[in-house]
């Protein structure tokens, strides 16, 4: 299990999440390896089989960091994807998956420390669980 | 529409137990409208089984295909090519789907994907109603264009019961009595006396109590 470098996918929007992420850049902040991060417009584009795919080429988790849910650039797309990712939990569970190898963030603009925070949170907890597969 | 909703993946991965090979077959009729049997759910339904089987090392080939309807033979017919690749086959159309695909491919074994719920239509985004019960004999014109069989709890043609409270039906208090619906729009119709005169029991042999039922159009057979 020591050896175990877990495969992460943090998807996060252009708007609040990716400020944090640019503020984390500027601060120097160290952001882990072990995490593949994909630029979105809006987290409400995420769709269900987008949160599954990742899965199914073999991560061990991810996450998705987005705005808050009442500053979202496109009203409500925030609060679409955390009922999609619940609706992910419960499909995880069903076949035999921890849902907390899923979970979404809602992130301030200024707020760099957050984004590594959540990533290093993120690689503690998959550390904890082990391989999904 | 035919109104359905996805089984628990849970209850799919036992009915496909044993199986590697398998094809998850949607259309684009009804079930596609309530986002719950077209292409994209296919895709859904394919990917999560595919990850279960990765999570049970097992390796698990999944086809996916989604239909123009389920329910024309002709586009059942689109499934023989493909069709001896797979040891199973998940139909997430409505009821007649899996139905129809059985009968066509007898030796394959085909599981049902989605329950299948009421005739229905779309009241909100992501909340859907029942709206018809497909007694064969519609009389909606009698009640102000509600049909009391689909929506009342006792389907009652001559309403409201004792059980009518503040326009909610005793059953619960999230479901709307009809027949004050119905009393209502035709009171604003001016239609009111027409509910007076009473309507006598509605003949059931058009309906489910007269058995499965058949219509032949003679000018469209062949």
């Amino acid at each position: 299990m020591q050896d175990f470098k877990p495969k992460i996918i943090g998807f996060y929007c252009s708007n609040c999440a990716s400020s944090a992420a640019n503020i984390a850049s500027k601060m120097k902040l160290e952001m882990p390896t072990d995490i593949k991060l994909i630029n979105i417009p809006c987290t409400g584009r995420l769709e269900v089989l987008h949160l599954l795919k990742p899965f199914e080429q073999g991560a061990d988790a991810v996450y998705i960091m987005g705005c808050q849910e009442d500053s979202c650039q496109y009203m409500s797309g925030i609060l679409k994807l955390k009922k999609r990712v619940e609706h992910v939990k419960k499909i995880l569970e069903q076949i035999g998956i921890e849902p907390q190898r899923i979970e979404v963030f809602s992130l301030y603009a200024g707020k760099g420390q957050d984004f590594i925070n959540i990533a290093n949170g993120i690689i503690n907890t998959v550390k904890e669980l082990g391989p999904a597969f | 529409m035919i109104v359905a909703e996805a089984k628990p993946i849970k209850e799919i991965l036992e009915m496909i137990d044993g199986l590697n090979r398998i094809l998850v077959v949607g259309c684009k009729g009804c079930v596609t409208v309530c986002n719950v049997g077209g292409a994209k759910e296919v895709a859904i339904l394919a990917s999560a089984i595919r990850i279960a089987g990765k999570r049970h090392h097992k390796e698990i080939e999944v086809g996916e295909m989604t239909l123009e309807r389920q329910c024309d033979p002709e586009y059942i017919e689109e499934l023989k090519d493909v069709i001896g690749d797979y040891e199973g086959i998940i139909s997430i159309a409505c009821g007649v789907g899996p139905q129809f695909i059985s009968e066509r491919y007898p030796e394959v074994k085909v599981f049902p994907g989605v329950n299948t719920r009421f005739i229905g239509g779309a009241v909100e985004h992501g909340i859907w109603a029942e709206r018809c019960a497909g007694c064969g004999q519609c009389v909606i014109h009698y009640f102000g264009g509600m049909c009391p069989i689909a929506r009342c709890s006792k389907s009652l043609m001559n309403g409201p019961c004792g059980g009518s409270n503040k326009g909610k039906c005793e059953i619960s208090p999230e479901v709307d009595c009809i027949w004050d619906k119905i009393v209502r729009k035709m009171m604003a119709q001016g239609r009111l006396d027409e509910l007076l005169e009473i309507k006598p029991p509605k003949s059931w042999l058009t309906a489910r109590d007269g058995g499965p039922r058949k219509m032949v159009r003679e000018e469209l057979v062949k």
